[in-house]
């Protein structure tokens, strides 16, 4: 009876033991100088961002350990849902990453946050973070997560040859939507089968945001989140009809493609235009493309002065185990050199607003000008302006367009989704 | 009486373990996957009370999940469709006999060897929608040979296209249903169709009374099998498309609304999977029951 006993023991004791390995190293509880992060910065530019910030968080804090809980995969998909089982089973990390704005609402509802206006006030953020961003990240008074830099969701990456060669002047941007269209519309008669390269579901959000943006104003637009602006408006209507006419010059296998694919049609000439975040900055420059020359960007057409924002950010959540530690993580990434080490590695810029341009390559440099003197919107497709649960039935609706293209039904279902999320 | 308990009591110990871990890690969650569909927990925040079955009437009333289960439909039609057609098919033809039928069942059978998600990485690409300059996959082949009017948008159609998505599932289980009848075709005695033929049975009556009669057990089995796996059709999907509009089903909207942390609609779309399957395989079980006892 002993033998059976003991293997079923050292089985059940090595399960403990791979179970413990999967990741290493692991987070003790009794260890102060811990701090567990948990990102899904797993590859690309945004590891390389990830250890460049931990380097920093190093210098800063020596006798610190940091312990990388980053979770792989798409835009967050696998994390997030890793990350809701832990906070379920009180088991959270020490600080998580989320999109800031809207994005949160949902562990705040829970309770599942600590507020941090405490931290923002020792650490002097109110005074170096921009009001109209600090505005966004108030919740009821309360600030429940430190960005760690800005993206800007409204660009239009333009190959520079492709519209030189249908007679357009690239470094012009068109005025409007419709004076856009007829750009368009001349690319496809110098032979562009597709002018504007698109992606799949959430850069048609994307897009469609863009042209939100355009026609509704900054204020209009940002009032379609708050109540203020009517869904069912002349404004949305005019903006489906404005995205319906984009797509005509769209590559038609775009449900399909993720952002990185639409954008290679950019870079291998086969279209004009990609409308994409500033993270789109770092395929242009891994093809060695400078900035002016082969390729260039502007804001959409008819969002001029307008930043459409949205932020990658930190949280403290209840019960965090390390929370000195965690603390310590937050300054660093809320720190100017914690943002420039971060940020000149993944190709956003610093959301403080005593950055050095000059530091910076040339397209960032236009960003964080426009940052300082712009209006800010938060960006639908990010997080940034809807709960999940309104972003994912606008995100429903325009994958449904982008099939059938009715436009009525668009409508409809974007006002639906409104009524039920704003109640 | 001890000697009862003799009986039956080494038996009972040794399953007990099982017994004990589904009860617990099958029924038991399911019991909490169908109480938590039954309540309000729409967000993480813990539910508060008891709403029955709103979330069913809900979800019911949603376009989109409509659309989820259509576009299942038309998947399930076409999967279940092509893969008998084409099991029965290889299957017959293999009985008939030819040459080489070793190499012929393993070119059949081979594709069941790939997961879903591997071979949704080649038929992403070969599925792809673009047309023209731009085409990749079957549309370029089809450009290619002069046949340019075949190319279409596959799954980024509107009405019907899941039905492109049944392609790649079909590829891989026609050949495990192939399988299936050809072991059905093998347990029919030669003995019966030399009766048949010595009965002045012509070919086709001798399919008809004695050959189909005998694999209709084996065609349930596959219908079944085949069906259960369509309704619960996940990582194919996920793999070709991603979670998007077009191609959505109950299985791949559970997974968004589990990641926006909608529980309670993520458990009611699980606990309404479940009936399906539930109402393809009882009826199964409860045939296969009565058929045994009836052989005793």
């Amino acid at each position: 009876m002993r033998k059976p006993l003991s293997i079923i023991a050292g089985a059940v004791a090595l399960g403990l033991v791979l179970a413990g390995c999967s990741s290493t190293p692991s987070s003790d509880p009794e260890n102060a100088n811990q701090v567990e992060v948990f990102t899904w910065w797993a590859s690309g530019s945004e590891k390389v961002g990830l250890d460049a910030l931990v380097k920093v968080f190093q210098e800063q804090n020596p006798d610190d350990e940091f312990i990388n809980a980053s979770v792989a995969g798409g835009a967050g998909s696998n994390a997030k849902a890793a990350l809701a089982s832990r906070l379920e089973a009180d088991n959270p990390p020490d600080t998580f990453q989320a999109h800031a704005g809207a994005e949160l609402t949902d562990y705040i509802n829970a309770g599942q946050l600590q507020d941090l206006s405490s931290f923002y006030q020792e650490n002097g953020l109110s005074d170096v973070f921009p009001a109209s961003l600090l505005e966004r990240l108030t919740v009821d008074g309360a600030i429940y997560s430190v960005p760690s830099n800005i993206h800007r969701a409204n660009v239009v990456w333009a190959n520079t040859q492709v519209l030189k060669d249908a007679g357009i002047d690239p470094m012009a941007a068109p005025a409007d939507i419709d004076a856009w269209i007829s750009d368009l519309k001349k690319l496809k008669d110098a032979g562009v089968e597709t002018p504007l390269a698109l992606g799949t579901e959430w850069t048609q959000m994307q897009l469609f945001e863009n042209v939100l943006i355009a026609d509704l104003g900054a204020e209009g637009y940002s009032g379609l989140w708050t109540g203020d602006t009517a869904w069912d408006g002349a404004g949305v209507e005019t903006a489906i009809a404005h995205y319906g006419e984009l797509l005509d010059y769209t590559n038609s296998d775009f449900a399909g493609l993720d952002w990185d694919a639409a954008t290679q049609i950019v870079l291998d000439g086969n279209a004009g235009y990609n409308v994409m975040g500033d993270w789109a900055e770092s395929a242009f420059q891994q093809a060695g493309w400078t900035y002016d020359n082969e390729y260039t960007t502007w804001a959409t057409p008819g969002t001029d002065g307008v930043f459409d924002f949205l932020a990658d950010s930190f949280t403290l959540p209840v019960g965090a185990p390390h929370e000195q530690a965690a603390t310590n993580w937050l300054r660093t990434i809320s720190s100017a050199e914690g943002q420039k080490a971060f940020n000149l590695a993944k190709g956003s810029i610093p959301a403080r607003t005593d950055t050095v341009a000059a530091d910076y390559p040339a397209y960032q440099q236009t960003a964080i000008k426009s940052f300082g003197e712009d209006t800010v919107v938060s960006s639908l497709a990010h997080g940034a302006a809807a709960s999940i649960a309104w972003s994912g039935d606008i995100s429903s609706a325009i994958g449904k367009f982008g099939a059938d293209r009715d436009a009525a039904s668009l409508l409809s279902g974007l006002v639906a989704a409104s009524d039920k999320a704003q109640g | 009486m001890k000697k009862g308990y003799k009986n039956w009591g080494p038996p009972l110990l040794l399953v007990s373990p099982t017994i004990i871990v589904i009860g617990i890690f099958v029924y038991g969650l399911i019991g909490a996957n169908v109480a938590v569909s039954f309540s309000n927990r729409n967000s993480l925040v813990p539910a508060t009370e008891f709403v029955g079955l709103d979330n069913y009437f809900a979800l019911f009333a949603e376009e989109r999940f409509i659309h989820s289960l259509q576009n299942l439909g038309v998947f399930t039609v076409f999967f279940i469709a092509g893969t008998m057609i084409f099991g029965f098919l290889w299957a017959w033809m293999l009985d008939k006999g030819v040459t080489a039928e070793g190499v012929f069942r393993s070119v059949f059978l081979f594709p069941m060897a790939i997961s879903f998600v591997a071979s949704g990485v080649v038929w992403r690409w070969l599925l792809n929608s673009a047309e023209g300059d731009r085409a990749s996959g079957l549309n370029r082949i089809f450009e290619n040979l002069g046949l340019g009017f075949l190319q279409n948008s596959w799954w980024n159609e509107p009405g019907w296209g899941m039905a492109a998505i049944a392609l790649p599932a079909i590829w891989q289980l026609a050949g495990y249903v192939m399988a299936l009848f050809l072991s059905g075709f093998r347990g029919i005695p030669e003995e019966l169709r030399e009766a048949a033929r010595m009965d002045g049975a012509t070919e086709w009556k001798l399919y008809r009374y004695v050959i189909f009669p005998q694999l209709s057990p084996v065609a349930l089995s596959a219908l079944i099998i085949v069906g259960h796996m369509s309704l619960k059709v996940f990582d194919l999907i996920m793999a070709i498309t991603k979670s998007i509009y077009q191609t959505e089903v109950p299985a791949t909207y559970l997974w968004v609304a589990l990641t926006a942390n909608d529980y309670a609609k993520s458990a009611t779309i699980a606990t309404i999977l479940l009936l399906f399957v539930a109402v393809l395989i009882v009826p199964y079980l409860v045939y296969t029951a009565r058929a045994e006892r009836k052989q005793r």
